[in-house]
């Protein structure tokens, strides 16, 4: 693993999707929900039936994430967690063998506090293979970055709805590993409905970008991650997941990710 | 002549920095809607007939200017420098915060916005923002903490009174950093159609200028009106400091008067020592460089990076960041920065409304507070300016409470 980048690993992981899948499968799930370690047992269970996989680090304050991720980072961090600890959370899912590409996702205060080199070097020395900051925008993302190219960790960059022309440029232009495209202007949470545009939109990205295109934000079912996927390299699922756990435990989290692995299948 | 201009200053820069501080920390969804705002905000304020309908409303509708009033008895009970408020507690809905409402509402009007939403703390600022709607016909939504709901009960019924549905919000610590959170996840929800009613000198760029700029009035009237009516400018300008509106509002228009100290006064909650307070900048242990809201600037926040919960018995001033200018200001040592507890404010409040006939509001009780000190260490010839941010009716169920009355 170390003789590769971060940016490596998620490449092969979209690529070798794509020969059985219409699109890869990046479940999102809380680092140190409901606990430390169950969340380390929960995800262990359900990471065979996905390609890559986006971790939460928990942050008091998520202004991007609605009810359902705010509900289970506040739990986290009830439960003690912390920057450190959830970079152990990752070290340890490579210890039991779970091998799959990893994007940190976390708030921009946080990594601050923690020390922006010192982070991305830790994480990139847990295992993690990517970093995804909800608050930090191409503007003001260059130390972040450059931290990141030093380390061989993947930076991604976010694209929305409300993305112009000259943003879209610019994110294809510099974007590593893949672009998250969130599906709506709105906080994460699952929804009934995928937005009308959404894959005209998205193929409009991917014929600029050189990098796979992996849509967010309100993919709730096999049957929303099989329309997307039609359209999209990456399917990103995270509260649907969370609740999931909430119903039904570690058992229930992995029979829906294997069932959203399904729906991609050819 | 009512005066009001757009004064141009060194920063923020075309990113919005302020040296170090400031910028814009928000999801992608809303890059665009902040580059927008800009342009339109550029747009109006070369627009002769936008100032013109700004002045008109501050004059005719907020009761603009507001007057500068000398504390004669306070002064005299004290013994140091005279002392002078300038009374934004006269102000149509009883603080400052009026004047940056209805700034900002003509300005989502004037983007072709219906809708608006707003957090608010100690209720003035969603009051300010209700009657500005009222006032020109937007829909407006105001998150609120239910802590805050509980102590600032009165504003909350006004706002209903206004027709302004207020959102009880009872994530976190249920106060205005977590009001700030849900209307920040409103507004990327409906940014098509919504403006953020930004109420201090926070939150991402152009926000911190365009607070600054719409609350500026109160320094360029107070600067005028001392000249014409006191003869001089004054030694020290002293206001509180939550995030910062007041205080920016009034210390802007006098930034190049070199002999004129600014004094900012946040909130020392129950002394500094005990670590429940919302002095960001007293304790930098535990108030460090981060990101909150979309700005970066002093924050509150554990070694792991997870903000903390502040106190003051202010509503207005319990938040665990500061606006990055004044982090500029204080590293440029332009303005220093002390706090007031809880128990400090409260005395104040009690001098002011005796010897003065002035209830002022807690917020700006903390205000005076610092005045009470610093004020015999000076001459009788030195004038010290305090920003009367607003008025105390808002807060009498807690004062009689505090002080064991009824």
């Amino acid at each position: 693993m170390s003789d590769q980048t971060g940016i490596d690993r998620i490449t092969q992981a979209f690529a070798h999707a794509q020969t059985t899948q219409s699109a890869a499968l990046m479940p999102y799930f809380t680092l140190g929900y409901p606990s430390p370690a169950e969340s380390v047992a929960i995800i262990e269970k359900f990471a065979p039936h996905c390609d890559l996989i986006e971790l939460g680090v928990p942050f008091s304050d998520p202004i991007a994430d609605g009810p359902t991720i705010q509900r289970s980072t506040q739990k986290s961090l009830d439960a003690g967690t912390t920057v450190k600890k959830c970079l152990a959370m990752v070290s340890e899912l490579r210890t039991r063998g779970v091998d799959t590409p990893a994007m940190l996702m976390g708030y921009y205060n946080p990594i601050m506090a923690y020390g922006i080199d010192n982070y991305v070097r830790d994480a990139k020395a847990a295992g993690a293979d990517g970093l995804i900051v909800p608050d930090l925008p191409p503007e003001e993302s260059a130390e972040l970055e450059a931290a990141a190219d030093k380390h061989g960790i993947a930076y991604i960059f976010f694209l929305a709805p409300t993305s112009n022309e000259a943003r879209i440029d610019a994110v294809a232009e510099r974007a590593k590993g893949f672009i998250y495209m969130v599906s709506v202007a709105g906080v994460t949470g699952a929804r009934t409905q995928i937005r009308t545009g959404l894959d005209e939109f998205v193929r409009d990205v991917r014929a600029k970008a050189a990098v796979p295109v992996a849509v967010g934000f309100g993919i709730s079912s096999p049957d929303q991650a099989r329309t997307v996927g039609d359209y999209a390299d990456g399917v990103i699922v995270g509260s649907a997941l969370v609740n999931a756990y909430d119903a039904g435990g570690a058992d229930s989290a992995g029979e829906f990710v294997a069932a959203l692995r399904a729906g991609l299948t050819n | 002549m009512l005066p009001f201009e757009v004064i141009s200053a060194e920063v923020p820069d075309t990113r919005g920095k302020f040296g170090p501080y400031g910028g814009q920390f928000v999801p992608e969804t809303l890059m665009p809607a902040l580059a927008e705002l800009i342009d339109a905000y550029n747009d109006a304020i070369d627009d002769p007939a936008f100032i013109a309908e700004f002045k008109h409303l501050l004059n005719t509708y907020v009761g603009r200017p507001s007057p500068i009033t000398y504390a004669k008895r306070l002064t005299e009970h004290l013994g140091g420098a005279q002392i002078y408020f300038k009374r934004e507690d006269l102000n149509h809905t009883g603080a400052h915060k009026i004047n940056n409402a209805l700034g900002q509402a003509l300005l989502a009007m004037r983007m072709g916005k219906t809708r608006i939403v707003a957090e608010t703390g100690a209720g003035q600022h969603g009051v300010g923002t209700a009657t500005a709607c009222a006032l020109l016909g937007l829909e407006c939504i105001v998150y609120m903490g239910e802590v805050d709901i509980a102590r600032q009960l009165p504003n909350v019924r006004r706002m209903r009174l206004l027709g302004t549905t207020v959102e009880p919000v009872s994530s976190g610590s249920r106060t205005l950093k977590d009001a700030i959170n849900e209307a920040i996840r409103d507004w990327v929800t409906n940014v098509d159609d919504t403006h953020y009613l930004l109420g201090s000198v926070l939150g991402p760029h152009p926000y911190p200028m365009i607070v600054r700029d719409f609350q500026s009035v109160i320094g360029q009237e107070a600067r005028q009106q001392m000249l014409s009516q006191v003869g001089r400018l004054p030694d020290a300008i002293v206001a509180c400091v939550g995030g910062g509106s007041n205080a920016m509002g009034i210390f802007h228009a006098f930034r190049d008067d070199a002999g004129v100290d600014f004094i900012g006064v946040e909130a020392g909650g129950h002394g500094v020592e005990s670590g429940e307070h919302a002095a960001r900048f007293a304790d930098l242990n535990i108030s460090r460089l981060g990101v909150l809201h979309g700005t970066k600037s002093y924050v509150m926040q554990s070694e792991d990076g997870q903000i903390m919960e502040t106190h003051s018995i202010s509503a207005g001033l319990d938040y665990p960041s500061v606006g990055p200018e004044h982090a500029y200001f204080r590293d440029q040592e332009r303005a220093g920065y002390t706090s007031a507890t809880d128990a400090e404010a409260m005395e104040a409040f009690q001098i002011t409304c005796k010897l003065e006939g002035i209830i002022p509001a807690l917020e700006s009780s903390h205000a005076v507070a610092e005045v009470l000190k610093l004020a015999p260490k000076m001459s009788k010839d030195q004038i010290i300016l305090v920003n009367m941010s607003g008025r105390g009716d808002k807060d009498l169920g807690q004062v009689i409470e505090v002080l064991g009355m009824e």
